[in-house]
């Protein structure tokens, strides 16, 4: 179409236009927008910036001292009051990673295989509905997760409210983040490499399980550590079903286990400085460990064999 | 890597590369046993997750009616909440209110400020500082909601008492920015917990904004450039149409986020007195459906306070999922557009 009327206007001896007609260089109002559209999406990341860095620096100047004392990571707080100082945080950090291992072993092979039958098997009707489930599991908060472990837990079978309950609370938000990413991982796995097996008369289960798996396993294991790094700041179930303990606690049925939010909790209503300290030394402690999930995850993610 | 901080991709939905729906298996099975095995042991998980939600609903709702059939008042319509003792009266109306009005103006500073930061980073940053830019924000995410809040109460909060005051001799003319006479400390009230919340959940808006704007084809981007178009009026009428319905499913999200964050609300939000008349400003405390649960479950210890604030737990996770569902519709639709 332009071309033609392009070609239509010398040809037909009307005049052709001698500067294109609006479009005068950048200047007045436009630029004035211009420039202060690019301000403004400045301005805007710097202030996304701030609270971190604020909350980073706050944190590290009022619990840094704490985590360079030697009994932080060597002691408890047992038979430690509010009042006094000392004691560590070991019980909580002990508690914080024995929940989160047991709830990956019991999320990962639930949401991988999810995620398999998303990718692989699914078709029609019911992968549709698996998938608005995984959905509607991404969107459900966390107190309501806990709400649900709280009812069937407590109220319908009558248990104590034990560590492990924590952990199956932290099951329901956990899965569906493995579930997506996973997915997302296998989706990227050329198809050539499951015809490649196929044709060689590899069976499917094999196939998925010895080539498809294992070309996508470092992306699947950067989601389950964002996975993991999500759940361990999770406060709400512990606050509903893991009640604090200062002392170290491994059996998770026998009763509750501290944590590091807990214990942040538990501090947090006294007014009392070395309760304060502690507090955001434990913030700290949480802050760094997931910071620390996220780098590992990131870092096994660069040695994905599939490329997005 | 591009897995999002929400695990979830505005791309999950698009077609592969060989042109197949995400939802269609290869159909390679074959009925041997190993085959059957694990395609079953597959099936099995997708339906275990199907009955996982069910279960929660099922049970949130079982254990809900027999406290709502003692409620001697409307669960609906009633401001008070008195579940002890042999006529319990409740109802959901002050918390309703604190969750929405906390939520919504969460997402009023959020959803700007996130598809700004969105902007920069896929639009206005020089190269070298995209990725870092974006991972900074991402980090955001990596704070826990109690350190959030915590660190809203004892340093943050002080700085927002004269902004509450500039509100309020602005504004104080409309009964819903005015500051109560007896209102508590600006820290603790509806309008801070709200501007906490907002930080909670820019990482969430960010990340999906960023996605769906990274997305827009080059081509849309250079005709608008060719045209003669500044780099503002590119992304008017080039990045912005496009990437319109990312913005509005990362909005949902965020506000379902928004509406169940739980620790920063408890912490920060001072509760109303019982009987206290109804406060529309948003200087006022309150209580939400989260922050009431998390006080409450602790001290819960007959069959109708539990299952007061499970009815009201039931209340919030059909509000989140409505919300859910509808950023899920819109994602739907926008991949009719996309193909």
């Amino acid at each position: 179409m332009s071309t033609i009327e392009l070609e239509a206007g010398p040809r037909g001896g009307a005049p052709a236009p001698a500067a294109p007609p609006s479009f005068a260089p950048k200047s007045g109002p436009r630029a004035l927008r211009d420039n202060l559209a690019r301000i403004v999406m400045w301005g805007a990341f710097v202030l996304g910036v701030i609270p971190l860095v604020w909350i980073l620096v706050s944190t590290i100047l009022k619990g840094g001292s704490m985590l360079l004392e030697s009994q932080w990571w060597t002691n408890s707080q047992a038979g430690i009051t509010d009042r006094r100082v000392g004691g560590g945080a070991v019980h909580a950090i002990q508690g914080t990673l024995i929940q989160a291992a047991v709830t990956t072993v019991i999320s990962v092979p639930v949401g991988v295989m999810t995620a398999v039958y998303l990718v692989e098997y699914g078709r029609g009707r019911l992968a549709r509905a698996v998938s608005f489930m995984v959905d509607i599991l991404t969107g459900i908060p966390s107190i309501v997760a806990a709400l649900f472990v709280y009812a069937l837990w407590v109220t319908t079978f009558g248990f104590q409210r034990v560590a492990f309950a924590v952990c199956l609370a932290l099951v329901l938000l956990m899965i569906p983040t493995i579930v997506r990413s996973t997915e997302e991982m296998l989706k990227l796995v050329p198809n050539e490499l499951r015809e490649a097996s196929y044709a060689l008369g590899v069976p499917k289960w094999k196939t998925i399980f010895k080539v498809v798996l294992p070309t996508a396993f470092s992306g699947i294991v950067t989601g389950v550590l964002l996975g993991v790094a999500r759940v361990m700041g999770e406060t709400a179930p512990l606050l509903v079903l893991g009640p604090y303990t200062p002392v170290i606690v491994t059996d998770l049925f026998a009763t509750n286990m501290a944590t590091l939010p807990t214990m942040i909790n538990q501090s947090r209503s006294e007014n009392l400085q070395p309760a304060l300290d502690r507090v955001w030394g434990a913030a700290l402690t949480l802050i760094l460990l997931i910071f620390l999930l996220n780098l590992l995850g990131r870092f096994v993610g660069r040695f994905s064999k599939v490329k997005s | 890597m591009s897995t999002s901080i929400t695990g979830r991709s505005a791309v999950d939905e698009l077609p592969g590369p060989d042109g197949r729906g995400p939802l269609h298996g290869d159909g390679a099975g074959t009925g041997r046993l190993g085959d059957r095995l694990f395609g079953g042991a597959a099936t099995a998980s997708g339906i275990f997750v199907i009955a996982l939600v069910t279960l929660v609903g099922v049970f949130l709702v079982a254990q809900a009616i027999p406290a709502l059939q003692a409620d001697q008042a409307s669960f609906l319509t009633s401001r008070e909440w008195a579940t002890a003792g042999a006529e319990p009266r409740f109802g959901i109306v002050d918390l309703l209110w604190a969750t929405v009005v906390t939520a919504v103006i969460a997402m009023a500073i959020a959803v700007p400020l996130g598809v700004a930061i969105a902007l920069f980073i896929t639009q206005y940053a020089p190269a070298w500082l995209s990725r870092p830019a974006a991972a900074t924000i991402d980090l955001l995410a990596a704070v826990p909601s109690i350190v959030f809040g915590f660190w809203g109460l004892t340093i943050a909060g002080q700085y927002f008492e004269p902004v509450a005051t500039v509100i309020d001799r602005a504004l104080g003319w409309i009964p819903f920015f005015a500051q109560p006479e007896d209102g508590p400390s600006a820290k603790s009230t509806l309008a801070f917990a709200g501007v906490i919340l907002a930080i909670m959940v820019l990482p969430i808006v960010t990340a999906i904004s960023r996605e769906v704007f990274a997305q827009v084809p080059t081509a849309h981007k250079e005709g608008a450039l060719a045209l003669g178009a500044t780099q503002w009026e590119m992304i008017r009428t080039a990045v912005l149409p496009f990437g319109k319905p990312g913005v509005i499913s990362a909005a949902m999200l965020g506000l379902g986020r928004a509406l169940g964050e739980t620790l920063a609300v408890t912490i920060l939000l001072s509760s109303l007195n019982d009987g206290a008349a109804f406060s529309s400003s948003i200087f006022s405390g309150g209580a939400t459906f989260a922050s009431k649960i998390a006080l409450g479950i602790q001290e819960a210890n007959t069959a109708t306070s539990t299952g007061a604030l499970i009815a009201a737990g039931l209340v919030l996770f059909v509000l989140t999922f409505v919300v859910n569902a509808i950023a899920r519709v819109v994602i739907e639709r926008r991949k009719a557009f996309s193909e």
